[in-house]
């Protein structure tokens, strides 16, 4: 136990600032947003800062209604949860199946749901930043998303994640 | 969600910090991560300095997660078992956590 207890109280950082995490997250897909929120939840558990920059499809997991809707693709996804050729994700209906399976994966594990994960982050004061060049293409309003966002350019995120100690591009 | 903390305060007093009392208990059997972590740190926020968590976990990752959030955080980790696919730790709050 001596090794064990010897591990604990190593301080963060030298300088004494909270370590940070910046993230991109790029796709508006179940199986896309899951990772992101996981790790931003596991951050603030670790007492980091954490900014995720939700940009292109990402912009969807911050969507107020379409978060709740993501799904998982069945196409072009040969790890998909039905255990069948690729081209079968071609039919109607697979992408909905897919979805169904990994939500129900999900609730058996007691896994909490992508609005759930939001709860968590705004909790625990992450910041998402909403990209307002997807908005601007993609014609989202600002009333579109959720609430406690910051719309924002690159350059503001890249501003963050410039003293990040990790960045991942999900 | 649910967490299940039991508050087992004034069975710690003045007991040895590697006895297998604690002052709050999480149950976080049958959770995945980031859930066992998480809630463990909402405990530790709750926690006084010196005081400490009893956490039981069946996340086999839980084994790997409980030091590194220990060294995270600043944690000294008091103990850490696995038995029967049951892990449990304890950890104590020394400074602000």
């Amino acid at each position: 136990m001596s090794a064990l207890a010897a591990l604990g109280a190593v301080p963060a950082r030298a300088d004494g600032r909270a370590r940070r995490l910046a993230m991109v997250a790029s796709k508006g897909t179940l199986d896309g947003a899951y990772p992101a929120l996981i790790l931003a939840a596991t951050a603030v558990s670790l007492g980091w800062e954490v900014g995720i920059f939700f940009t292109f499809y990402g912009l969807d997991i911050i969507h107020r209604k379409k978060h709740r809707k993501l799904k998982v693709p069945s196409l072009g996804n040969p790890a998909m949860p039905v255990p069948l050729p690729s081209l079968v994700g071609v039919l109607p209906g697979m992408t909905a199946v897919a979805t169904w399976m990994m939500k129900r994966w999900m609730k058996r594990s007691r896994m909490l749901d992508v609005g759930q994960f939001l709860d968590i982050a705004r909790e625990g004061g992450v910041r998402l930043f909403a990209c307002s060049t997807t908005m601007g293409v993609m014609g989202v309003r600002a009333e579109d998303l959720v609430e406690g966002v910051d719309i924002a350019g690159a350059t503001a995120f890249l501003d963050f994640a410039a003293d990040a100690d990790v960045s991942l591009f999900v | 969600m649910s967490e299940r903390i039991t508050q087992t305060r004034g069975a710690a007093a003045g007991a040895p910090a590697e006895t297998s009392v604690a002052d709050a208990e999480l149950d976080c059997r049958g959770l995945l991560c980031p859930l066992p972590v998480y809630q463990a740190s909402r405990a530790i926020d709750r926690l006084l300095p010196g005081q400490a968590l009893r956490v039981v976990c069946t996340d086999p990752g839980s084994l790997a997660d409980f030091p590194a959030l220990a060294r995270q955080r600043g944690l000294a980790l008091l103990s850490a078992e696995e038995r029967d696919g049951v892990q449990v730790f304890r950890l104590r709050k020394d400074g602000d956590g």
